[in-house]
């Protein structure tokens, strides 16, 4: 039956703009009540086992499944944890007593910086993707992700790049300037730490916008049909706020990181007074990113009691559309928050006020987040599960970091707390209660999901109670210790301030906690193999993932069902009985390939059938030159971090090459249930299309955050630009953007051209598109070269020369794109009905077209206007 | 339980006794916000029983189901009206009290410079047209509000005394003010609240809050030359001070040594602390100062002096203390 109604492939285009789903839509309910035999249940399971089968043997590093790339995923998050938490019992033994020497004061230097960049970078921010790779596709009846090899890609490069930033620490070379690396003590470090921190960081920064972007397209276009955006479960809502943040937030950061790096290999002045720079630029792009950073780490825990709260209240959530407008809000809100990290720098009372009344102003959404769990509590009969025992200490916890949170927003009593022990403890708090105690309550909530087994009820509550009280006797002194003058970031302290007695508490506090998280790691690790199996679902819940059984089968949902609920599991009584069937859509896989099903943004209509990426070593292989290009430069190694750049950009594309945009043997398929679905799409329907978009959003923002830094020289600096200096020549700046408008619209010609079958002068424009914008990047090159900017004499021509760089390595980008089309057509795996890479290639060029004639207009025009 | 309770209560208030404390004010700004403090405290505690205390009623003690209507009311009182209202009023007085603690000073002019890991001071009374410099120690006067700027050499330090009121950054290549009203004089302990490098906790300073005719006296001497030394051993400290390049970084007023490179040490022996504010003023700190500042300082810019002999080294602290 599902082989049945396959339809011959089309031959024009024009038959193919018309390629639309067919068939039954909505399904009706005779149809899903219909049974399906049980040899044909039988057998399409075999395919589908077939088809999602998890490599084994040394080939199992190849498999790129959500359910293992996620296990991956949050294992390693869980490791960098454990380790940076040993830092910090190192460095509370250091503080213990007066005048210790347990440390030097370089290594506490070093061991704090780690300990904060790795909670923020390799915990707290991989986490929450991990635990979203490893859950949403299940939340969302999906099968996987809409990409698979990216999330392994992404897993590597973390992995990768973690180990050497976190391992710099047993060599005595790790950064030592704190977590926020404020120049000039950063930048005039000497040795490899704040290369490592740039280089190491920036590299996993990437990584987590992939993971984000793919999130994103997760939940815009792999919701099972039916699900309407307000019938998606609160995490996948939660997840598209913070993929959003994510994606907003780290690129400012990366183009910091940028400007960092060039200011220390090549000298360009960016954050050095003498030379027309100020250090306040970074911390202005620092925290940009930073702010939000504490909102993106926040807000998943939330999602998580999200869905704890309903299941142990046995009812669905109470203002659903106020909590989703709260977390949109909050997402809104914490961008406007940066500059409440910098109120003693001597900024305006202006921005001052400003930014206090936004940092109260977040207090609402956040609130109104709690308020409606404790009103889920108040309608539900509540049966108090392990779970909900972590989210109530979360909430404890939280909400004296929240309220202490209100006391520092207000600037003027910021002015004695910041950087004391006081903001320590706040920061703690609301970590500890707003990330800490809600992933482990998840981790508690859905281990049963994830391995069939469950944790002891009974090391569930030691671990929570010697958690809860190590943590409250670790930070709760550590408020007074910050009143009494002690400030952070000292690695000793004189013994007749009265502070001793209080790190004393503190120090033995922290070792509490790490009994209670070991406690909770033997629990999580320890073997469980003789236990049975959980019933499905152990906690009587309402959402899809627990519609999961053996974990055994990595094809996720047996059959992709058809939703109509927010709790499908609780008011669709027959919809598991359906899925197991195979009754639902894509119940088979006829071609022995993994699909999954692609549905309209807003209303879940079902639009595509994709094919799905499977294990492969080029994700591994790609991370590991990519580790190679950003690793080997901290050590002044160029010529090899060149080729190993080289060798990545020619594995990724090996890898586009053998596995996307793949010309389908049959252009529409039978997905069950009547309905046939599409097997290709370019264009705004296609999920490589939105990933692009996605990206192109996140790129764009790091070049808002370089003429950021251009228009805050010109207002905060006299010198920018200084009398009299050269400036980039006018002619070739103009030349530089005719040939990128150039390249910009004979690509999207071609892309116009090629669709209505016009392949010769499409490939015609594809030779002369790269050519142009070869000729733009050396025309911007040109124009900084030949006036002779020199970048080391001052922050002006450094920021131009700056743009310079960004807009080549982005032009660059853009001419292989467009030989890759080129190629792609040569090669007859383009063709005008099948032209995805066109679309996204031409959809780069939009952007990248914009960004190019921009930064013509700010490196020729705008300083000679200033 | 109840004398348990009691006993913490006092152990805990009295601890907020401190030279460096925030909760013993000792000057206008700090007095406020420590006012503030307290009442904040209150409220963060009671609101923080009422959220936690409705969550523990609802999950374990009161198993009634409520209606929807009421939950949804509850939301919107609890989530939007009261924070609102608690919010606006906190706000309002903070933005209200923000442009006081940075009123212009009213005749005295500090400048504060930041260096690693020290503070160079200058004071400009009204109307003076050079500075008097000193270092690590600065002196205002009791009653009035003096303005001071702050900069920074090489990477940014933060210009804090809690008593007195909140910090400022310094930061190269900018100029920041801030003013400070002190109340009662005393000896308070500042120190750098922005992380420096290596040495970041020993960069502290003795504040000496004076009456202000008391403060109008040590201004005019300490504007005076170095005083010459007194005792052979003194007076043999003094050429050790120039013919081993003291001179080279330190500014002893009346001497050949003017570079500016190091702190001013014109009136070392009179401020209170050594190193600032690592050590006591006194023969023995100085002698383990010369001969060891790494030892005292890690990353420190001077070198040790201990190739010199012991009876040098005594010489060269008998001079520098008589510096008063």
């Amino acid at each position: 039956m599902t082989d049945s109604s396959l339809h011959d492939p089309p031959r024009s285009a024009a038959e193919l703009d018309e390629r639309q789903p067919q068939g039954q839509w909505p399904p009706s309910e005779e149809m899903l009540a219909e049974p399906v035999p049980s040899d044909i249940q039988e057998a399409s399971k075999e395919r589908l086992r077939a088809a999602w089968k998890t490599p084994t043997g040394i080939r199992y590093l190849s498999a790129v499944n959500n359910s293992v790339i996620g296990k991956w995923y949050s294992l390693t998050a869980f490791g960098f944890m454990l380790a940076a938490g040993v830092l910090a019992l190192l460095m509370r033994v250091q503080l213990a007593v007066p005048e210790n020497d347990f440390l030097s004061s370089d290594r506490f230097n070093q061991f704090f910086t780690m300990h904060g960049s790795a909670m923020m970078f390799l915990f707290a921010v991989p986490m929450f993707e991990a635990i979203s790779i490893l859950l949403l596709p299940a939340m969302l009846g999906s099968r996987d992700m809409p990409f698979p090899r990216l999330s392994a890609y992404g897993y590597w490069c973390f992995l990768i790049g973690g180990v050497f930033v976190l391992g710099s620490v047993l060599f005595d070379a790790a950064p030592s300037s704190g977590w926020f690396m404020y120049p000039p003590l950063a930048t005039e470090d000497e040795g490899v730490g704040s290369d490592i921190w740039l280089l190491g960081l920036s590299f996993i920064e990437i990584a987590s916008i992939a993971a984000a972007v793919e999130l994103i397209v997760g939940v815009i276009k792999c919701r099972p049909p039916g699900m309407r955006i307000n019938l998606m479960p609160l995490y996948g809502w939660y997840v598209l706020v913070v993929g959003g943040m994510i994606l907003f937030a780290f690129p400012p950061l990366i183009a910091g990181d940028l400007l960092f790096e060039l200011e220390r290999s090549l000298n360009w002045p960016f954050f050095d007074p003498e030379r027309g720079g100020d250090p306040l630029l970074w911390q202005h792009l620092f925290w940009i990113f930073g702010h939000p950073e504490v909102y993106i780490i926040f807000l998943p825990s939330i999602a998580i009691a999200s869905m704890v709260v309903p299941t142990a209240a046995g009812r669905p959530i109470v203002g659903y559309s106020w909590i989703v407008l709260s977390a949109v809000g909050t997402g809104f809100i914490s961008f406007g928050l940066w500059v409440h990290h910098m109120f003693t720098t001597g900024l305006p009372a202006i921005s001052l006020g400003f930014f206090s009344a936004a940092s109260e102003a977040v207090v609402i959404p956040t609130g109104v987040q709690i308020f409606a769990f404790i009103a889920t509590l108040m309608v539900g009969r509540v049966t108090v599960i392990l779970p909900t025992l972590w989210i109530a200490g979360a909430v404890a916890i939280f909400t004296a970091g929240g309220l202490t949170g209100v006391m520092v927003a207000l600037a003027p009593f910021d002015w004695q707390v910041h950087d004391t022990y006081f903001i320590v403890a706040h920061l703690h708090y609301t970590l500890f209660g707003g990330m800490v105690f809600p992933i482990i309550g998840g981790i508690y909530y859905f281990y049963p999901f994830i391995t069939k087994k469950k944790m002891s009820e009974r090391l569930g509550r030691w671990s929570f109670w010697v958690t809860f009280i190590g943590f409250n006797v670790c930070f709760l002194p550590m408020h007074l210790t910050g009143l009494l003058g002690m400030p952070r970031r000292v690695w000793t302290y004189p013994g007749d301030l009265g502070w001793d007695w209080l790190n004393m508490i503190s120090t033995v506090g922290s070792f509490v906690i790490a009994a209670g998280i070991l406690i909770f790691a033997w629990d999580l690790l320890r073997p469980k193999g003789r236990q049975t199996l959980t019933e499905r679902n152990p906690w009587n819940a309402g959402t899809l993932e627990w519609s999961h059984d053996v974990p055994t089968e990595a094809w996720g949902a047996r059959s992709v069902p058809f939703v109509t609920s927010r709790y499908p599991l609780w008011d669709q009584p027959e919809i598991v009985e359906r899925m197991d069937a195979g009754r639902f859509y894509l119940g088979d896989a006829p071609e022995g390939r993994r699909e999954t099903l692609i549905t309209s943004a807003v209303d879940a209509i079902p639009q595509l059938v994709v094919r799905v990426t499977g294990p492969a070593w080029c994700t591994l292989v790609a991370a590991a030159f990519t580790g190679g290009a950003f690793i080997l430069p901290t050590f002044g190694i160029y010529g090899p971090a060149i080729v190993c750049g080289v060798l990545a950009i020619a594995t990724v594309i090996w890898w586009l090459w053998t596995a996307t945009a793949i010309i389908p043997d049959k252009v529409m398929k039978d997905v069950g249930l009547g309905l046939t679905l599409p097997t290709y799409v370019s264009g705004p329907k296609a999920p490589g299309w939105w990933a692009i978009f996605i990206t192109m959003l996140g790129d764009a923002t790091a070049f808002a955050g370089l003429i950021f830094g251009v228009f805050f020289f010109w207002t905060a600096r006299p010198d920018f630009p200084p009398d009299g200096a050269a400036h980039a020549s006018a002619a070739l700046t103009t030349t530089a953007g005719v040939l990128l408008a150039g390249t910009w619209l004979s690509t999207w010609f071609a892309r116009g051209l090629h669709r209505a079958g016009h392949v010769t002068i499409a490939r015609a424009l594809l030779i002369a598109a790269p050519i142009m914008a070869s000729g733009g990047a050396a025309s911007l090159i040109g124009a900084v070269w030949f006036p002779g900017l020199q970048p080391a004499t001052h922050a002006y021509p450094a920021m131009m020369c700056a743009l310079v760089v960004w807009s080549v390595a982005h032009i660059l980008c853009g001419a292989i794109m467009q030989g890759y089309c080129l190629a792609r057509s040569l090669a007859g795996r383009m063709l005008p009905e099948f032209d995805a890479d066109l679309w996204n290639t031409t959809l780069y060029w939009h952007f990248q077209g914009v960004s190019g004639i921009v930064t013509s207009l700010m490196i020729g025009l705008v300083p000679r206007v200033m | 339980m109840k004398i348990g309770i009691a006993l913490a209560l006092t152990v805990v208030l009295a601890s907020c006794e401190g030279r460096q404390s925030v909760l013993s004010p000792a000057g206008r700004d700090a007095e406020v916000l420590a006012n503030l403090f307290w009442w904040m405290l209150g409220g963060a505690v009671v609101l923080w029983l009422f959220v936690n205390g409705l969550m523990l009623y609802f999950s374990r003690i009161r198993r009634k189901r409520h209606s929807l209507r009421v939950a949804q009311w509850f939301i919107f009182m609890c989530g939007v009206v009261l924070p609102t209202t608690v919010l606006a009023g906190l706000l309002i007085f903070a933005l209200r009290e923000m442009p006081q603690q940075r009123e212009p000073g009213e005749g005295l002019t500090l400048r504060v410079t930041g260096e690693s890991w020290w503070w160079r001071v200058e004071y400009w009374p009204d109307g003076a047209d050079e500075p008097v410099t000193t270092a690590n120690e600065i002196r205002l006067p009791a009653g009035s509000r003096s303005e001071i700027e702050l900069a920074a050499n090489g990477v940014i330090h933060s210009f804090w005394i809690p008593a007195l009121g909140g910090k400022t950054d310094m930061i190269p290549g900018r100029v920041n003010r801030m003013s400070l009203e002190p109340t009662a004089p005393g000896t308070y302990r500042g120190q750098c609240a922005e992380f420096c490098g290596l040495s970041h906790a020993h960069m502290a300073l003795e504040a000496v809050v004076m009456a202000p005719e008391e403060f109008e006296r040590w201004l005019g001497a300490e504007a005076r030359d170095a005083r010459a030394p007194e005792g052979a051993e003194a007076k043999r400290g003094k050429q050790l001070f120039l013919s081993q390049g003291c001179g080279g970084c330190h500014t002893v007023r009346g001497t050949p040594a003017t570079a500016r490179v190091g702190p001013d040490l014109t009136h070392l022996g009179g401020r209170k602390s050594l190193a600032a504010g690592m050590l006591p003023m006194d023969r023995q700190s100085l002698v383990g100062w010369l001969s060891a500042p790494e030892s005292i300082k890690p990353g420190v810019n001077m070198p040790g002096y201990d190739h010199l002999p012991p009876a040098d080294l005594q010489a060269l602290a008998a001079y520098l203390e008589g510096l008063t």
